[in-house]
């Protein structure tokens, strides 16, 4: 099945090269921070995680999101998403492959990661995060694989993938729930010290998973001669538009619960991201167009009209995916370290080298996916030339 | 011959035991992480030995500027100085009242007091968060009750980082041995990408020597001693002084105090 990736028009292959271009500069820069250390990167004995975790963090959310199609599909019966649930599945390939490089990137001397093999430590969450990181992916991978093979030979999945097709519902939530835990369960970070981390971090993946899958559907359907079902489209909306709503209801608690409470801790690293703080300020612009985003996102998917005409899909869908990404991808892992323990600021900018290795794991999930949706997308087009 | 129903079920049984033990540890950190200090101390089979400090900035305050206990603690360890404060790796060092007791203190206090600078170092908690969520146990705690670090087994993911509400912890951002003034041959230097922090000089008590930075400082400020021994120099002047412990209402308890 591989090598229909390997057939394309110059369109395909331009967006390829790009890719691999991204992914040769970023290896480059990944080299000199394995030589020179972490060092090069913008991060600080203040600030000690950065964009790779942030990342990390925002794309296990992208992963987990693939159980909104599978959950209606397999628990509910609802058959629109049939035909649309595969591309979820390798969406949730991809995001995983990118979050387990993210963490390799992080590591300060990844040539040891195996340690975390050699000496397992059931107390630490980076172990558990590890193992349904892991498991996530061989699930996904083992249905993936044999929905492809089932579609290539035009006859249903095999009947024993079911049972790991249940488990990846429950397993979905665990990743983004371990995942949390990561950092709610830390004493002294008071940004991170919040019951809601775990359903909120859920709530921004089941709008932000769907959201991309949504934008990625729709350029399938302008490039390819394939296109979805509108009304499982839509119902997909329907989805990320709660899940948003419930989103940003977290983020008003979470509101609520600093500043009615006053307690300094608790509203510093709130005031910092949306104010500033002490004269620090640099995330405001960021963090208040995440919220200007995820309110744009909902008012569109919420008013049947505007959601059913196209470019205002695609235009909700990337609005929800830019606040949901902002919100974790930049906000949370530095909210949570500032102030730091003893009450100072130190502010962080990702350098150079970092935002180009942070580009070239994205681009190598874009191209795992671009491989995996051409097998897809010749299968389709094949049974619509049988039509 | 495949395995039969009942070996089956013995399986099945044990990975479920052990998932769960695993679960059980994870909800009950503070018996993992000191269950040579605490869980050993109700059960009356204390440790002999839980070292402690003892601040007495009341000493402290006498001398202004000095830095004999921190350029002690930087020839003995290897430190490396670097200039940049978001790269410097520090193991013990000053900081104002407000940043080392932040949210207690008032704009009433005496101006000595505003001034002071208090000396922090890794509190070697009895129930450490850096320990409780390292993946490798590259940081542990010692029977004797210090949090030790192997920096062979470190994979420099940095959650101990993130976990410390002391900031006492530092990663080698890159190789420090360039920015090693004057080299111990005693004690090993680090490479870039692990994390380090204060050992309560634990090669040197092996030895029978008291922390480089107690030996250096010259006021009697610092105290070192068992606090499990009711007739240690640190137990007495505990018993016959108010002290304070930073954050302690984050249930770390610090084995680092303070007097004021």
């Amino acid at each position: 099945m591989i090598e229909k990736a390997l057939k394309g028009g110059p369109r395909y292959w331009a967006w390829i090269s790009f890719l691999l271009l991204v992914i040769v500069i970023g290896f480059m820069f990944y080299l000199r921070q394995l030589s020179t250390g972490l060092g090069i990167t913008g991060m600080s004995r203040d600030i000690s995680w950065g964009v790779y975790i942030a990342q990390f963090t925002y794309l296990v959310g992208v992963a987990a999101g693939a159980v909104m199609l599978v959950m209606p599909k397999y628990l509910h019966g609802y058959k629109r998403y049939g035909e649309i649930i595969i591309f979820g599945e390798f969406l949730a390939i991809a995001a995983v492959t990118m979050c387990l490089l993210f963490i390799v990137a992080d590591l300060g001397q990844p040539m040891r990661l195996m340690n975390v093999l050699l000496h397992p430590t059931p107390n630490s969450i980076l172990f558990w995060d590890m193992i349904v990181l892991n498991g996530y992916l061989l699930i996904n991978l083992i249905v993936g694989y044999n929905t492809i093979l089932a579609m290539k030979k035009n006859v249903p999945p095999p009947g024993w993938i079911k049972p790991f097709i249940y488990l990846s519902i429950p397993w979905a939530f665990s990743i983004h729930t371990v995942t949390a835990f990561l950092y709610c369960g830390l004493p002294g970070r008071h940004a991170w010290l919040t019951a809601i981390m775990a359903p909120r971090f859920l709530a921004s993946a089941f709008a932000s998973g769907p959201a991309f899958l949504v934008i990625m559907l729709m350029i399938i359907k302008r490039v390819t001669r394939w296109s979805p079902d509108p009304e499982a489209i839509q119902n997909v909306a329907r989805t990320i538009c709660y899940a948003m709503i419930a989103n940003l209801f977290f983020l008003c608690l979470e509101f609520f619960t600093a500043f009615y409470s006053n307690i300094p801790g608790h509203m510093h690293p709130l005031k910092y991201l949306f104010w500033g703080l002490w004269g620090y300020n640099s995330l405001v612009p960021w963090m208040r167009v995440s919220i200007i985003a995820g309110v744009i996102g909902v008012f569109i998917m919420l008013i049947p009209p505007l959601r059913r005409k196209e470019g205002f899909l695609i235009l909700g869908c990337a609005a929800i995916v830019l606040g949901t990404w902002i919100d974790k991808g930049v906000g949370l892992v530095i909210g949570g370290f500032i102030p730091n323990p003893f009450e100072k600021i130190t502010e962080y900018q990702p350098t150079l080298p970092e935002i180009s290795i942070t580009l070239a794991i994205w681009a190598t999930g874009f191209l795992i996916l671009t491989v995996l949706y051409k097998m897809v997308i010749y299968l389709k087009e094949r049974d619509l030339a049988v039509e | 011959m495949g395995i039969n129903r009942r070996s089956f079920l013995k399986i099945v049984g044990l990975s479920a035991l052990g998932v769960s033990s695993g679960a059980w540890e994870v909800l009950q950190p503070g018996e993992v992480d000191a269950a040579h200090g605490h869980a050993a101390a109700e059960h009356g089979t204390k440790a002999a030995v839980r070292w402690a400090m003892v601040v007495d900035m009341r000493r402290c305050k006498e001398e202004k500027g000095c830095t004999k206990c921190i350029d002690a603690c930087r020839l003995v360890h290897n430190i490396p100085v670097i200039d940049n404060p978001k790269r410097e790796v520090k193991w013990i060092w000053k900081e104002g009242y407000e940043h080392a007791f932040p949210d207690t203190h008032n704009e009433y206090m005496s101006e000595e007091f505003k001034e002071a600078q208090f000396i922090l170092m890794c509190n070697h908690c009895d129930n450490p968060p850096c320990v409780r969520v390292c993946p490798t146990k590259a940081t542990f705690k010692r029977p004797d009750g210090i949090v030790a670090m192997d920096y062979h087994r470190c994979i420099g993911c940095r959650f101990c980082m993130a976990a410390c509400p002391y900031g006492s912890r530092n990663l080698n951002w890159v190789d420090p041995r360039p920015y090693i003034r004057e080299v111990n041959p005693e004690f090993p230097t680090r490479m870039k990408g692990v994390v380090e922090k204060c050992n309560f000089c634990v090669e040197r008590l092996a030895q029978g020597l008291l922390p480089a930075c107690v030996e250096a400082c010259h006021c009697g400020a610092l105290l070192f001693g068992n606090l499990h021994d009711p007739e240690s120099k640190v137990r007495r002047v505990l018993r016959s002084n108010v002290s304070m412990r930073r954050k302690p209402e984050l249930g770390t308890h610090p084995c680092v105090f303070y007097l004021v």
